[in-house]
């Protein structure tokens, strides 16, 4: 199985890169919906296999990340009434190449870090999900837009996931659902936030809330 | 050197211009027309090699030798590329890079006689060819060496892509498909096809290819015609080496499978010029630094 965990996670490296790329709004949720699909997927390809347990699991992660995040995401940016990134503070070109730095920084400190010996079962998962986790933090960092932000969030969340499949094999069914719930209220929270930015300030860029500083 | 290899090259010369026919065809079927003829780029090609010649009293012998110096210098390169799994006429280790280099040899014998005319609008063209592709060759090398890697031991692009089986695929598909999918992206900006330039019209604020070979006349503009032709087959060619994995050893067998393969990427390209729109000009850098980064990270993966 370690071709289709390799396999799930370099269709995982992609998505990053083009997620990088993309300045429209409903392709960059519909770019998150399948790399949390990807991930819901995953467990099913571990060293577990096809269980009971896992296949709850996937079921759960599919329906949030690649259903409800979405519908939820759209409606946000249908009332504010947002099609595209416009001017982010990182332009499209140099946010790919630092993706490909990440991307090799991420392969590196994957060699490097040690992990218990009998975790990484597949060679591609723990710099795969470092780079997901790096993709996602910049992705927060160099964009204006609140939902951009919320799609880094969720890019994060997937990396983390990744990574906590490839490390800690046998995670409680409970704390994995706990996760998926805190998620879920986040990005719940953070949609009706976009909605209620929009309809204050007739737009969603996050950076100018700073000016409401005193 | 195999007697095949000699036949393969003699086709390739023979056959370049058929798959800008075919392309035309998929996109005049896709719109609901009859189209021209399949052969029609023969023809083409024919009229021209018959007309005169007309050279504008400004320009000099740089002008000149460029289609010429250009469409000798693909031939080169059209020389080095294997086909079907029979390794190609000439090959030694390492000569992928003299493949690119031919390649940018060639595009920089159109830039300079575009340039050579003084014309302000092929000077745009050129600076916008140059701009371009100085972004594709990175996409186009990394890609080679990925696929390199993927067959190890290999050091020509014969052997490279020659090795290039069922085994190599089930051992590093995700990265052969990564490197093949930016070689998509790099044969469509390198052809001027549509996602990055259309071929089919002549506005000035988006032309890129055209732009530089408007000043050159019959023969020239065969040469230059004929040039992209085998520019065409060249990287179509590597592109179906790797996207065609059949290497049975029978020669009929590989030789049907990657002549198929080479139909197929016509079609495909069709397909892609019938349902896309032309990228504004400004999107066009990030397409092609996106194909590079799929080549990083197909090699990425084999590096491990």
């Amino acid at each position: 199985m370690h071709g289709m965990t390799d396999g799930i996670m370099a269709a995982l490296l992609v998505l990053n890169l083009a997620l990088l790329g993309t300045s429209r709004l409903a392709f960059c949720i519909t770019l998150v919906a399948a790399q949390g699909v990807l991930t819901g997927l995953l467990p099913l390809v571990s060293s577990s296999g096809v269980t009971l347990r896992t296949l709850f699991l996937a079921a759960a992660v599919i329906a949030l990340k690649g259903v409800v995040f979405p519908r939820l995401l759209s409606n946000a940016i249908r009332g504010a009434d947002v099609r595209r990134e416009v001017e982010p503070y990182v332009g499209w070109g140099l946010s790919l190449l630092l993706g490909l730095g990440l991307l090799g920084i991420s392969f590196w400190l994957g060699a490097k870090l040690p992990l218990p010996a009998a975790a990484p079962e597949a060679a591609l998962v723990v710099p795969g999900a470092i780079c997901t986790i790096l993709i996602g933090l910049l992705v927060i960092v160099s964009r204006k837009k609140a939902v951009t932000q919320v799609a880094g969030y969720l890019v994060l969340e997937n990396g983390i996931a990744a990574f906590g499949l490839a490390v800690v094999p046998d995670v409680p069914l409970l704390i994995e659902l706990g996760i998926l719930l805190d998620v879920f209220v986040a990005v719940f929270v953070m949609a009706i936030m976009i909605y209620r930015i929009s309809q204050e300030f007739d737009h969603i860029d996050a950076d100018r809330l700073s000016a409401l500083k005193g | 050197m195999r007697i095949e290899s000699a036949v393969h090259f003699a086709a390739a010369l023979v056959l370049a211009p058929l798959l800008l026919g075919i392309i035309n065809r998929t996109k005049a079927l896709a719109a609901g027309r009859a189209g021209q003829p399949l052969l029609q780029p023969y023809f083409d090609i024919i009229k021209l090699l018959r007309k005169g010649a007309v050279y504008s009293r400004t320009t000099t012998w740089v002008f000149r030798l460029g289609p010429a110096a250009g469409l000798a210098a693909v031939t080169l390169a059209l020389a080095f590329v294997p086909f079907g799994g029979a390794p190609a006429l000439l090959a030694f280790s390492g000569d992928f890079l003299l493949v690119v280099y031919l390649l940018a040899a060639a595009r920089f014998a159109t830039v300079v006689a575009a340039l050579d005319t003084g014309s302000s609008f092929e000077g745009m063209g050129a600076s916008r060819e140059v701009q371009f592709s100085a972004l594709a060759e990175p996409a186009l090398l990394l890609g080679i060496i990925a696929v390199a890697r993927a067959a190890p031991g290999a050091a020509s692009l014969s052997a490279c892509l020659g090795a290039v089986d069922g085994r190599a695929w089930a051992a590093s598909g995700p990265a052969l498909a990564l490197a093949a999918a930016a070689w998509l992206i790099v044969f469509l900006a390198e052809n001027a096809r549509i996602p990055v330039d259309d071929p089919a019209t002549h506005l000035e604020l988006t032309m890129i290819h055209e732009v530089m070979v408007l000043d050159h006349g019959g023969p020239d503009l065969a040469y230059i015609l004929y040039g992209a032709a085998l520019k065409m087959w060249v990287l179509g060619a590597l592109l179906a080496a790797v996207l065609v994995p059949v290497r049975t050893g029978a020669w009929a067998v590989d030789c049907a499978a990657a002549a198929a393969g080479m139909i197929l990427l016509a079609v495909l390209v069709g397909a892609i010029e019938s349902s896309m729109a032309r990228l504004r000009l400004v999107r066009v850098p990030q397409l092609l630094i996106a194909a590079s980064a799929l080549s990083v990270l197909a090699l990425i993966l084999l590096m491990r």
